[in-house]
């Protein structure tokens, strides 16, 4: 299960809709050992497409220096899909490299209409599970 | 002459093959022979880094504060002192 704020949920709908058409991405760090979602953590889309996304190499030793530095680690990964719905894709699973952590995908695809397509997922070992979203 | 034994930091993923040490040292003049020692100490290591003799493109490794990409990749130059970070890249598609 998830749990995390209404306030981290608000952070991340706001990120996904300022970069549609291109996928959002991003990470939401919290205390080691926690599983609480605490600090926001947007990040740049350095491959600037509408069907991918990767984390800048340098962005990304910044933000693990400085999780390291807070004894934090990535709580939350999440990213936008902007035309397909809220599941994890082929390419997502291939690349989740960060067991402990939930993945969240929201949709800012057209059909949706402005109805809120919010998940959270495990991603271990090449399986999906998908888990219920608590909002505290 | 011997070459200089480095710092390492192996990502949650990766700790499996070190025992679950996060940090670990190697040896080796460049970040080739630095792998090759890797794989000497923890079997296995070498191919989540390596694909057809190359880095892997969604595996991360930096030279201090370099990208290794940026300063000659598997040619990069290790001098004592120096410390690696290996970090999977985070990324996804639809």
């Amino acid at each position: 299960m998830l749990s995390i704020s209404q306030e981290l949920v608000d952070a991340i709908w706001a990120h996904a809709r300022a970069d549609h058409p291109d996928e959002a991405c991003g990470v939401i760090a919290g205390p080691i050992g926690s599983d609480k979602p605490t600090r926001f953590i947007p990040m740049r889309n350095a491959a600037m497409s509408p069907t991918f996304y990767e984390f800048d190499s340098i962005d990304l030793l910044k933000i693990y220096r400085e999780m390291d530095d807070l004894d934090e680690e990535p709580i939350v990964i999440y990213h936008s899909h902007t035309s397909t719905e809220a599941h994890p894709s082929r390419t997502d699973i291939a690349y989740a490299s960060e067991p402990s952590a939930h993945y969240v995908l929201v949709s800012t695809r057209e059909e949706l209409a402005g109805a809120n397509e919010f998940r959270s997922f495990r991603i271990v070992d090449g399986v999906v599970t998908e888990e219920p979203v608590q909002i505290r | 002459m011997s070459t200089p034994e480095i710092d390492i930091r192996i990502p949650t993923i990766l700790r499996p093959y070190t025992g679950g040490e996060k940090s670990v040292q190697a040896s080796g003049a460049t970040l080739s022979a630095v792998i090759e020692d890797l794989e000497r100490r923890f079997p296995g290591m070498g191919e989540r880094l390596l694909e057809d003799g190359k880095l892997r493109r969604f595996v991360n490794v930096y030279l201090n504060d370099e990208d290794v990409r940026f300063i000659g990749s598997l040619d990069a130059v290790i001098s004592s002192g120096d410390s690696l970070t290996i970090l999977p890249a985070v990324a996804g598609g639809s």
